[in-house]
């Protein structure tokens, strides 16, 4: 149906749309990560696209640290989905950047609401998003290090703002004998003093 | 009494004043306990704002990625926990379309009703803490009482008031208990009941329609290029539904409609929400129907696929023969083998398109579980809804976007 959008992109971008595929009819395009804002502008504003409506916009680390480099080529997959009230129809772009100091250009100028969403890129794997106004940890918080998202961080690793505290809390239980309740629910009242 | 002479400039009349920082939230009633809001505010006029979400941040996506495709489920009723169920069958429908199946007729139904059922107690915990928040308490006492019937019904169904985990992967843990049918249809009428009685407490109340008419407009276009979905969206005046616009389920053989706002403003956004709950009353009984023309023992008449690389056997075979141990067992320790592929499956939720990106490079793991919460989309709009208004009206707007801490920051 939306097939539509994949071959207006095809015929005007040429070969900066390296890959186009329709698996279980998700329409999705693979473009160069140069073309990427002149490729979202085109499906904003073409009015046989119009997709005026900003969907979703993530990314994936495409890097597996057991087999792979860190810093190898088309690390992180940023994609941006957009729908068009108008067609109803909706297509993802996708675009690949580099592990070695991720960029891409900001698509703030062509969907507003890319704001939030790249500050989240930003924050979970660490791509810089160029001239975006206000690029800012979002779901964490600005003493965090590292982006949590990428594959490379381990799940367990916990920052603590403050500092653990070392030894034991001397207020838990088994309590004084003349404070508190005993643990224990079935002990008798009498047994307590 | 002779007017005072207003000889003099307007301008000489203006105290000099510089804009004060307020910090608002996040251990504020309002703001849900997870937002942080920095206020720039000119006498009580905000100047800019500054919302901060993530206190809620609990890494749902990173967890996904470390276990089972089905381990998955018990996270999503933590997304959105005024309506687990929608969310249970928007991650089990993505997960579906990434395989390639589809659940029985009467499996489907049973996600329509008990999804509405969830959307009904999402929209009725909003409108009535809006209402609540804006100092009117009798109508949200009465729509918790509504949301307790649902919730018994649910208990009843899954075993669990809020956090159900109650779909799988190629369908649901049990099929429909005996009593359920008739307890939700006789949940129903009621329903409405309350629904209307509350309403008429506040629709005819000039100080809800005060504090609520032309407060925290969003326009059309800056609610498309936002991404804003849901209520929130349909009140902007644009009739954008997955339900219709991309039907899933059985909600194409419904006859529902869509209820559209006009204004945008935060009172229209109440008004869609209630008109939803009678409309999803409405998509309830026509499944219900539905479901009683499947005729008993038909392939049609089951809540789950039949595919052993999927569905986990049933108990007794489990306990009764190898066979069952060892599906059971390959399940549960490996995982369904989800073959490599990428797919964004989305469905209308409480608040709006909840989509998930899911990737998987086979085996039993997920390599990627992005969700779209839709009031993460809402909050950001809300910045331009906020801004240019009083102080207090933060309150009902932000109360009117339904914002959910745990869908919002994951």
């Amino acid at each position: 149906m939306s097939k539509l959008i994949l071959e207006r992109l095809k015929a005007q971008f040429g070969a900066d749309v390296l890959e186009v595929s329709s698996f279980r009819g998700d329409d999705v395009a693979l473009v160069k990560p140069a073309r990427w804002v002149d490729v979202a502008r085109f499906v904003h504003d073409d009015p046989r696209c119009a997709c005026t409506y900003f969907v979703d916009l993530s990314a994936v680390d495409l890097c597996d640290p057991r087999f792979q480099d860190l810093d190898m080529d088309d690390r992180f997959e940023v994609y941006v989905i957009a729908y068009s009230v108008e067609h109803k129809h909706r297509v993802r772009i996708k675009t690949r950047v580099s592990g070695d100091e991720p960029r891409l250009a900001s698509v703030i100028p062509v969907w507003s609401g890319a704001n939030w969403m790249e500050r989240e890129v930003f924050d979970m794997y660490g791509v810089h998003f160029e001239g975006h106004p206000d690029q800012r940890r979002i779901l964490t918080y600005d003493e965090f290090k590292g982006h949590p998202l990428r594959k490379d961080y381990p799940a367990n690793r916990a920052q603590p703002l403050v500092e653990y505290r070392e030894g034991t809390f001397n207020k838990l239980g088994p309590f004084l004998q003349d404070e508190g309740m005993p643990l224990n629910r079935s002990a008798a009242p009498d047994e307590r003093n | 009494m002779e007017p005072v002479d207003l000889d003099f400039e307007e301008a000489d009349l203006e105290l000099p004043s510089e804009p004060m920082t307020l910090l608002m939230g996040p251990s504020h009633p309002a703001m849900h306990g997870t937002i942080r809001m920095i206020l720039k505010l000119d006498g009580e006029t905000v100047q800019d704002v500054d919302i901060q979400p993530g206190y809620l941040h609990r890494a749902f996506e990173k967890m996904s990625e470390r276990g089972t495709w089905s381990q998955v489920f018990p996270y999503t009723d933590r997304l959105n926990y005024v309506s687990p169920l929608l969310n249970n069958v928007g991650y089990a429908l993505a997960v579906e379309k990434l395989l390639g199946v589809e659940v029985p007729r009467k499996g489907q139904l049973f996600r329509v009703i008990l999804g509405e059922m969830s959307r009904i107690s999402d929209h009725l915990t909003c409108n009535g803490a809006m209402a609540m928040e804006l100092g009117a308490f009798t109508p949200f006492l009465w729509y918790l009482k509504a949301r307790e019937w649902i919730w018994e019904a649910c208990e009843e169904q899954t075993g669990a008031r809020l956090t159900h985990s109650f779909f799988r992967i190629g369908g649901a843990a049990f099929p429909p208990t005996e009593k359920i049918q008739s307890q939700i249809r006789s949940i129903l009428p009621r329903l409405l009941e309350v629904v209307t009685e509350g309403e008429s407490l506040l629709l005819k109340n000039r100080i809800f329609l005060d504090r609520t008419q032309g407060v925290g407009i969003l326009t059309k276009e800056h609610a498309l290029s936002m991404g804003v979905s849901g209520p929130v969206l349909r009140s902007c005046g644009i009739d954008y539904d997955v339900r219709k616009d991309k039907p899933y389920l059985t909600y194409g053989e419904c006859d529902f409609d869509v209820p559209v706002g006009e204004d945008g403003d935060t009172f229209d956004r109440f008004m869609v929400r209630a008109e939803e709950i009678r409309q999803s009353c409405r998509i309830i009984e026509q499944s219900l129907d539905l479901m009683k023309k499947i005729a008993p023992g038909s392939p049609e008449d089951a809540v789950s696929i039949v595919d052993p690389r999927i569905v986990l056997p049933p108990k007794e075979k489990v306990y009764t023969t190898i066979e069952g141990t060892i599906a059971h067992f390959k399940l549960i320790m490996e995982g369904i083998d989800v073959p490599p592929g990428e797919v964004y499956g989305y469905t209308e939720a409480g608040n709006g398109e909840l989509g998930f990106l899911l990737v998987s490079r086979g085996g039993g793991n997920p390599w990627r579980v992005r969700v779209r919460g839709p009031c993460f989309f809402s909050l950001q709009a809300a910045h331009d809804m906020i801004r240019g208004g009083m102080l207090a009206d933060i309150i009902p707007t932000f109360g009117s976007i339904n914002m959910i801490g745990g869908e919002c920051d994951r």
